[in-house]
């Protein structure tokens, strides 16, 4: 009794918790709370501009979501003919389907519609090139390393997604360019043998256009693929958080620590700030420029065609396969073989699980297993950043092959001559481009050391007494030695000898064989040029010679 | 009788057949062609001549000295005027070089002298005749129908708000922005170089004058873009390039400068 009263005494005294504080400990009792910020309000956060990447990604996706419901509002998915009564001009008294006409209903009579609709698909362009090119830093520093694997395939996941969830998104206003890709689509998927007409038959209810492919692609776009999108995007930030960020080598820095800016306040108020300036752009960008101006195609009608037929940028080396690809097709006991759709079709996703393997091929060469938290400057990894740079440049021929048409009548040329260009650099180009890329890596491999034994270039010119003219050298600042030198340059795998202390052959099987030699290639002579040794900087900064 | 017939072989003889029939015809032509036709005429003749002159100077190094063609450059017999005035008046003609294809560019004779050439290559067989102003005057025309037509018909090479594409081997459908409505009605009248023709027995005149209203409305200097810059009228190249130029190039800069701006970049 009197320790009750104590306590009512002294409560009246202090007066009642201030609100917030009451509210944040009614949440605490019932989701704990506490325990959750205490554990992550100060994880840290390294920063570097190209860490925030992901968070454009992340960032547009949000808006996307934003827009696109405001879409699904007025949007009707349906194939149902109607008569275009709107303020449109050239296209009233027009038959389309319902959901051309709900599009045009968007543009042209809903309140900032258009508006929405611009920021919609300008920020899913932005998206998926934020993607790619968040996914080429990841793959330029090495950051996909263990422990951070699952992730990477995660993120490539949602880089496939974000195509395909694109791609069923611009296909549903049903105009003339759009519906052309979906036929593009339709072609491809009854090139495949055996049962390319009964998947064909199974997506569209039917034979081409039929009145359900409207629908099926609006639930796959609004509802299957961003769901499956949210879910990989959600693990891809635990991911993230579990495994803390990767950071740049540098004094102070090492595999086991992050050195950056605590999640709260400081990254906090960045990111979200960041977020507006996002939104500020895409916004900016869909208030300026026209995307998708579907009162310009028309509606979709199989006897109809434009030039200048091409998918959105994200599917554009699809379109850069099977624009170049000859019309190759075999015919036997009345079956045709479309080679002509059907090898790129094949081809299409090997161009991107290329690029998608590689962490796991590197891990298998390499026998790498340690966790890696620092990132690798793409210098000194020449092989992994030739093959990067071979990766786009043979993306790269492939949208150019995609766009031929366009090269054409811009730079003159002959369309021909561009496919022909392209078909040869699909195989020229990728391999060039990973010996120039080496040698480039290497050469700066050999700055790196000039610069930590011998210093910077100063651009001063001293004359000696004898009269020799030299250039002065200014010895680095430690923590830039620390820094040019904190990697690490791995030895090759090595499998023994191949007969053992007894003069006995070992076995020595045939992939272990390749792995040796892959190895080889990665880290070898040749492969990357050797740091310089502490000794070595002694030797040289002791006095001797005047370098 | 038996005087005539006995002077049937004198050196003469042809050439007095010949004065008989000569005065024979030109009597009969004075006495039946009606007058005024015949003044018309002689003005029309006129301009013929002058649009020989005119053709022998600048066009008869390639298409012959009487439209005949050489191996340089087709026929033009039968061609009609039509063709002249488009290919003279949009400046493809006179070429300036052979190539894939002829180009448009700043024509160098003025309305009369095309007129001329016009009357002198269509003297030389019948062919389409110059569409008059009301042929192709969009005023009162059905705009949708023009699209759907365009759509249907030209989109495939011309782009469906005519902005033009790539043809094969260097070849190409120019943009018809900026392209006099007649010029249109008479590449639509006469297929200049790769285009197909479309004569008003496969495509009725009112037909070709909803196209030419069509693209008065969407591809001219008063076409209205709803959506902000229309970056060419090109498709998905185009914005693909501006969403990873404008979009993606300034949303990096951006990050670049929050990365630049944290807690630990003041230095004191």
């Amino acid at each position: 009794m009197s320790t009750a009263s104590h306590e009512v005494n002294a409560s009246a005294r202090r007066g009642k918790a201030p609100a917030g504080e009451r509210l944040a400990d009614w949440a605490d009792g019932r989701l704990g709370i506490y325990s959750l910020a205490k554990a992550n309000m100060r994880k840290i956060f390294p920063d570097h501009w190209s860490f925030m990447l992901g968070e454009i990604c992340l960032y547009s996706f949000v808006i996307i979501i934003l827009t696109g419901v405001y879409l699904t509002l007025f949007f009707h998915p349906s194939m149902q003919e109607v008569v275009y009564n709107g303020p449109y001009v050239p296209l009233q008294g027009i038959r389309m389907s319902e959901a051309f006409a709900s599009t045009m209903h968007i543009s042209f009579e809903v309140r900032g519609g258009l508006l929405i609709r611009q920021i919609h698909h300008w920020a899913a362009l932005v998206f998926v090139a934020a993607m790619l090119v968040h996914m080429m830093r990841v793959f330029f520093t090495g950051a996909f390393r263990k422990p951070r694997e699952v992730n990477w395939v995660f993120g490539f996941l949602l880089l496939v997604l974000g195509m395909f969830t694109g791609f069923t998104g611009y296909s549903l206003p049903d105009d003339l360019l759009s519906g052309t890709g979906v036929r593009f689509m339709e072609g491809a998927i009854l090139s495949v043998p055996i049962v390319g007409t009964y998947l064909q038959m199974f997506l569209f209810g039917g034979e081409f256009p039929g009145h359900d492919f409207v629908s099926r692609f609006y639930t796959i776009h609004i509802l299957l693929l961003p769901g499956i999108m949210a879910a990989l995007l959600v693990g891809h930030l635990i991911l993230v958080f579990y495994h803390k960020h990767t950071q740049w080598a540098g004094p102070g820095r090492t595999n086991k620590n992050v050195v950056g800016m605590p999640l709260l306040p400081v990254y906090m108020a960045k990111a979200g700030g960041f977020f507006f300036l996002v939104f500020g752009v895409i916004a900016a960008v869909a208030a300026i420029a026209t995307i998708n101006p579907i009162w310009a195609f028309g509606p979709y009608r199989p006897d109809q065609v434009s030039t200048g037929a091409q998918p959105d940028w994200y599917m554009g080396f699809s379109e850069g396969l099977i624009r170049v690809m000859p019309g190759w097709e075999i015919n036997f006991w009345g079956h045709t073989l479309q080679l002509g759709v059907f090898i790129p079709l094949v081809i299409f996703p090997l161009v991107l699980v290329t690029i998608a393997v590689w962490p796991f091929i590197e891990a298998w060469v390499t026998g790498d297993d340690r966790e890696h938290h620092l990132l690798d400057r793409p210098r000194n990894r020449p092989v992994r950043t030739a093959f990067g740079a071979a990766w786009i440049a043979w993306y790269l021929i492939l949208l150019v092959g995609g766009g031929n048409d366009l090269w054409a009548t811009h730079f003159h040329l002959s369309i021909n001559a561009i496919t022909w260009t392209v078909r040869i650099g699909f195989f020229a180009i990728p391999v060039l481009t990973f010996v120039v890329t080496k040698r480039i890596c290497l050469g700066l491999q050999h700055r790196d050391r000039d610069k930590v034994l011998h210093g910077r270039e100063t651009g001063v010119i001293k004359r000696l007494p004898h009269g020799e003219f030299i250039e002065v050298h200014e010895p680095l600042p430690q923590d830039q030695l620390h820094t040019l030198t904190a990697h690490d340059q791995p030895k090759p795998l090595e499998f023994g000898p191949e007969v053992d202390e007894n003069g006995v052959q070992r076995k020595l099987g045939r992939t272990s064989k390749l792995r040796a030699k892959l190895s080889r290639a990665v880290y070898g002579e040749g492969a990357q040029i050797p740091k310089p040794t502490a000794a070595e900087h002694a030797e040289i900064t002791s006095g001797h010679g005047h370098h | 009788m038996k005087k005539l017939s006995a002077r049937r072989r004198h050196p003469l003889a042809a050439l007095v057949v010949l004065l008989f029939a000569l005065a024979a015809t030109g009597g009969l032509y004075a006495a039946f062609a009606p007058a005024e036709k015949a003044q018309a005429d002689s003005a029309q003749s006129l301009a013929t001549e002058e649009g020989k002159r005119l053709y022998s100077v600048g066009c008869a190094s390639c298409h012959g000295t009487s439209g005949q063609g050489t191996h340089n450059g087709p026929s033009l017999v039968g061609v009609g005027a039509a063709a002249v005035d488009f290919q003279v008046g949009t400046g493809r003609m006179p070429a300036q070089q052979p190539g894939a294809q002829v180009p448009r560019k700043k024509a160098i004779y003025n309305q009369a002298q095309i007129d001329q050439l016009a009357a002198y290559i269509a003297s030389l067989g019948p062919g389409p005749a110059i569409p008059s102003k009301q042929q192709y005057s969009p005023d009162g025309a059905d705009i949708a129908n023009g699209g759907q037509l365009f759509r249907t018909n030209c989109a495939q090479c011309h782009n469906s708000t005519g902005k033009g594409g790539a043809l094969s081997e260097g070849k190409f459908a120019p943009t018809l922005e900026g392209v006099d409505p007649k010029h249109i009605y008479e590449a639509m009248l006469t297929g200049p170089q790769n285009m197909p023709n479309f004569p008003d027995s496969t495509m009725p005149a009112k037909d070709k004058k909803d196209i030419i209203a069509y693209l008065a409305q969407v591809d001219s200097s008063k076409a209205e873009s709803p959506g902000g810059l229309e970056l060419g009228g090109l498709g998905p190249v185009s914005e693909g390039l501006f969403a990873w130029v404008f979009g993606l190039g300034a949303l990096i800069t951006v990050a670049i400068w929050v990365a630049a701006r944290t807690a630990k970049a003041r230095k004191s």
